[in-house]
């Protein structure tokens, strides 16, 4: 009937919503990721199976953060262009690198909460069982953290 | 019940191993968190009905293997390893597995 009208609907404005809000509310999380990071630096991350000296531990116990992240339509755009051309998936990495500090300042968080000052042997896995299994195809990624948070 | 994803507790010394216990859930997507990543898939950022759900399923096998740790009579679980995949259309399996073994506390642990 309207086919511009629809093409609006359906095209242009996903995709000013997906650069305008997008871009944003990326921003206030990367800066949420900075500030809360400079809280945590205190404790002390490895992924060595044992830290220094294991003979003076109170108590250890598991923590773990967890987070599921999805990209803007507009990034998942420009990723399937790029997929024509080959290179550097610039929009994809962000995204990993939000949900990898997201889901370690909650493990982070949660070693805090017990009164922890390190955490041992830390291990970051990703999955994306959700876009894998989804019809929809915007990009979306699992990350789980985990490790040994130590009292002394 | 002590829980580590390292080999060995510090300040503990591992008397005996009781083999391997897991804990596994298969979960199904909602439909209404389905619309509601649908529409976060605009402007991207969390999808934080599905990090619910994958929290609390890991919970649950976490639970599970606990449940089977305390039937072999364990103390603690070493070496803790999660894993997720993708069973079927819109459901996800976790699965956590780990060494059950009973510790006893180091006589200098504590100084």
């Amino acid at each position: 009937m309207f086919p511009e009208l629809t093409m609006l609907l359906f095209v242009i404005v996903p995709l000013a919503l997906g650069f305008g809000v997008g871009r944003l509310r990326e921003r206030r999380h990367f800066a949420s990721l900075d500030r809360r990071e400079r809280e945590f630096a205190d404790i002390t991350v490895t992924n060595l199976k044992t830290g220094a000296a294991p003979e003076r531990v109170r108590s250890a116990a598991l923590v773990s953060g967890e987070v599921v992240i999805a990209t803007d339509y507009f990034k998942t755009l420009a990723a399937a262009l790029r997929k024509l051309i080959g290179g550097e998936m610039r929009s994809y990495e962000t995204l990993m690198n939000r949900a990898r500090r997201e889901a370690l300042l909650r493990m982070l968080s949660e070693a805090r909460d017990i009164g922890a000052s390190e955490v041992w042997n830390v291990r970051l896995e990703s999955s994306n069982v959700l876009s894998a299994t989804s019809n929809n195809q915007a990009a979306s990624v699992e990350v789980f953290a985990f490790g040994t948070a130590i009292v002394r | 019940m002590i829980v580590v994803n390292t080999e060995t507790i510090p300040g503990y010394t591992i008397r005996e191993v009781k083999g391997l216990v897991q804990g596994n859930t298969i979960r199904a997507k909602h439909f209404g968190r389905d619309i509601a990543a649908g529409l976060k898939n605009l402007v991207g950022g969390e999808l934080s009905g599905y990090t619910e759900l994958l929290t609390e399923a890991r919970r649950e096998a976490v639970e599970r293997m606990l449940t089977q740790a305390e039937q072999l009579g364990a103390n603690a679980i070493v070496n803790i390893r999660f894993t997720t995949s993708a069973v079927t259309q819109g459901a996800a399996e976790l699965y956590a597995y780990g060494t059950a073994v009973i510790v006893d506390q180091e006589p200098s642990g504590v100084s």
